[in-house]
């Protein structure tokens, strides 16, 4: 374990959702981790003091996922690139899909990915395993040597399971050691070949629509399922009202099912497709208005409990192509914050509930993997802070952005809140 | 929404014609008014005019087609410009960098207009988002998005034969899901004043919302053509039969095949047209097709028209663009 320096960060506002903390106090940290909060231990000296008047200090952000394209896509982007935006973005572990190159459905590209991140040392990378070997939806992976391998979950990423047997067994197996499926829900059938929300802009502009029950099909397979073998899963990327809505049932029946939702469907509809802009090509796509206020009563009422930047780094050319050719997908990871502080802006939910959903909601649902707590300030656990001005103003753009991914449909549009320091066990990883 | 329509230039003239939403009345007219002027030109000994002479037009097929490529070039050649013709078969996997760099080959021989058709909705969108800045591009279909020359062709037909769009009742049958035409001409209809616009077909082959359109939805034959001013039956192309979104072309032809039968609940005087080829016997019958209400070659013909029309409209916005950089002293030669 590396020793990190004696910091004290003075003067903040501290917001910790899982302590329910939220008042002005000074943190002091050493060795890694958090020492005390408010007054500092008998004869503690820092190293350095970092004023955050004015600011506030919270845990590190956990992302549930964020594809950093390594390996297999280093044309788009990198574990290091990524992983550096992210400290960037206040985010100090990330999930990564295994919808890499190779597949991560062993344990060798697994402890790969964590072996870059970790000699990178910008964020804790923890990679979810492949359901099924190299994400063809067949045979099952060697879940428990993920599991050792370091994968706190496993994820299909965005390719879907056709035969409900098989993921009826994967779901079984995947219990047997407590590991909770991520499923992006959207029927193989029904979602095939479209490209955007099968409605009003879709039918005006003649493209291949992906209709809600290409989602809410999904959905009810994957609780019906859940329900029947009593595992765990995660619908990772919700867009329609109804799926949230039935999550919100399924949850009242006692159905082990939690969701996220990617910030950006909290603020786009299908309306941005109007001109056929490719950085709004995404999967699950931009839907009504009626669905995205939805979401965000979801999210407002905790049915769904976590926001995620759902981060897709691509390159120029990816994008370069007419609309239904493009690579769906936005980068995401620096935009996480002060989006959430918009939500917060527009009085979606408050600060301590937002910082929450990109924290406690998002620690919880990857169960706390051995070693560490996410996403809390407490005596003794590890020092993830990120401490962000939620006032500052500034616009994402091709100069500010520190990730690979230009790709973002914010580019140029004035946002608020920028991080101003980012602590991953106790070292400062991103300062400005 | 509130973005400059990338079609018009800064004078708010036609710069590209990618499709015909977000034009406004006057430009219709403006290029039906055009087309007229064009169609003696056929009849003349000489079937030429130098209005584009100098000009170099590419027409850029990504997909194939026989009389919207043939119309396009004979098109071109009577307003004189310089015609190339390109037939790029597609690769799946490649179609974007083929896309793009077929694009900057061409712009480096000087192409002034490009003649752009694609299997994808939005290609020529995307097209003209990369052109360079001198260069036209005219959507000749996109995917399931648009075919402005197709749409602005009926619609100079229909005004041939009606004079008038305020009152007329106009029923398209068939396939609207995949119809680059059919959304075309509803842009135009509606653009027009056509009070009534009626969309007849099973479901399986009606868009989701399609009443955002603008159009009434009809599921029986008889009952949408009732009272129509002018019936336009739409392809079925042969692989709608397999995915389920229809059981045959029999079953097809049974219920939404235009006979002389079915069309006796239209205006006595309704005009029938399809934007061909007509599949005989599965969309109409051949009494129908060949009788004395259909328009269909009439439309080939004025496809002729309204390409002149639309080629000449933008390659002399391009030249008065030209002029006026040039006269500004800004302007650079090749």
């Amino acid at each position: 374990m590396a020793r990190g320096p004696k910091l004290s960060i003075r003067n903040g506002r501290l917001i910790d959702p899982a302590s329910g903390t939220d008042q002005e106090a000074d943190l002091h940290i050493g060795e890694g981790r958090i020492l005390a909060v408010g007054a500092a231990p008998a004869g503690f000296q820092p190293d350095r003091t970092l004023d955050a008047r004015g600011l506030i200090v919270c845990p590190g952000f956990v992302d549930l996922s964020a594809r950093l394209r390594e390996p297999g896509h280093e044309q788009k982007a990198t574990i290091a690139s990524e992983t550096r935006a992210a400290a960037a973005a206040g985010i100090t572990t990330l999930c990564c899909p295994p919808d890499t190159v190779p597949v991560i459905d062993t344990p060798a590209v697994a402890q790969l990915v964590r072996q870059i991140a970790e000699r990178h040392g910008y964020a804790q990378v923890l990679p979810a395993g492949a359901v099924t070997q190299g994400l063809e939806g067949c045979q099952i992976t060697e879940m428990a040597a993920l599991k050792a391998a370091g994968c706190p979950v496993l994820s299909q990423a965005d390719r879907p399971i056709r035969n409900s047997q098989v993921l009826r067994r994967a779901l079984e197996y995947a219990a047997t050691f407590g590991l909770t499926l991520f499923l992006q829900p959207q029927d193989a059938d029904l979602g095939e070949g479209g490209c955007a929300h099968e409605g009003r802009i879709a039918t005006r502009l003649g493209l291949p629509g992906i209709p809600e029950a290409a989602e809410t099909v999904a959905v009810a397979r994957a609780l019906a399922l859940a329900e029947q073998t009593g595992a765990r899963i995660h619908f990772r990327g919700l867009s329609t009202a109804r799926g949230a809505e039935m999550l919100a049932e399924a949850k009242a029946r006692g159905i082990l099912a939690s969701a996220d939702v990617a910030l950006h469907q909290l603020f786009l509809t299908e309306d941005e497709l109007d001109g056929f802009d490719s950085d709004c090509h995404v999967i699950p796509p931009f839907r009504t208005l009626a669905d995205r206020d939805a979401l965000r009563a979801a999210v407002a009422e905790g049915v769904i409990e976590a926001l995620c930047s759902d981060h897709q780094p691509h390159d120029a050319d990816a994008k370069e192509a007419p609309f239904p050719e493009t690579a769906p997908g936005i980068s995401a990871l620096e935009t996480l914050l002060p989006l959430t502080l918009c939500l917060v802006a527009e009085g979606v939910l408050d600060l301590p509930n937002a910082i929450a959903r990109l924290t406690t909601g998002p620690a919880e649902i990857l169960g706390h993997p051995p070693g560490r707590d996410l996403g809390c300030i407490r005596p003794g656990r590890p020092a993830d802070v990120c401490v962000f001005d939620p006032l500052e103003s500034w616009v994402p753009s091709r100069e500010t952005l520190l990730s690979h991914g230009e790709n973002s449909p914010f580019l140029g549009v004035a946002l608020r809140g920028r991080v101003r320091w980012t602590l991953l066990g106790g070292r400062t990883v991103f300062e400005r | 929404m509130s973005a400059p329509d990338p079609q018009l230039d800064e004078q708010g003239e036609l710069k590209h014609f990618l499709t015909i939403e977000g034009l406004g009345r006057p430009l219709l007219t403006k290029i039906l008014d055009q087309a007229e002027s064009f169609l003696g030109i056929a009849q003349q000994a000489v079937k030429k005019v130098p209005l584009c002479r100098g000009k170099v037009v590419a027409n850029l097929f990504f997909e194939t087609s026989t009389r919207t490529r043939t119309t396009f070039e004979l098109a071109a050649k009577r307003l004189s410009a310089d015609v190339l013709n390109l037939n790029i078969a597609t690769s799946a996997t490649t179609k974007g960098e083929t896309l793009l760099d077929t694009l900057r080959n061409l712009e480096a021989m000087y192409v002034d207009m490009f003649v752009v058709r694609h299997a994808t909705s939005g290609a020529a969108h995307f097209i003209a988002a990369q052109a360079a800045p001198h260069v036209s591009v005219i959507n000749a279909g996109d995917g399931r998005h648009s075919h402005p020359t197709q749409g602005m062709l009926d619609m100079f037909t229909i005004r041939r034969h009606k004079g008038d769009f305020t009152r007329l009742c106009v029923a398209i049958v068939g396939d609207v899901l995949h119809s680059r035409v059919a959304r075309s001409e509803i842009a135009a209809l509606r653009t027009l004043g056509a009070p009534e616009i009626r969309i007849i077909g099973p479901r399986t082959l009606i868009p989701a919302q399609a009443e955002s359109l603008g159009v009434r939805i009809y599921h029986d034959l008889r009952e949408g053509v009732r009272d129509a001013d002018v019936v336009i039956m739409l392809r079925l192309q042969r692989e709608r039969m397999t995915g389920a979104l229809l059981p045959s072309a029999h079953e097809y032809y049974q219920l939404f095949g235009l006979t002389e039968e079915r069309l006796s609940t239209a205006k006595p005087d309704a005009i029938v047209m399809h934007p061909g080829p007509i599949n005989r016997g599965v969309e109409m019958d051949s009494a129908v097709a060949d009788g004395a209400r259909s328009v269909i070659l009439e439309q080939v013909s004025n496809g002729i028209a309204i390409r002149m029309a639309v080629i000449a409209i933008c390659l002399g916005a391009q030249n008065r663009r030209g002029q006026k950089t040039q006269g500004e002293g800004g302007g650079m030669d090749g």
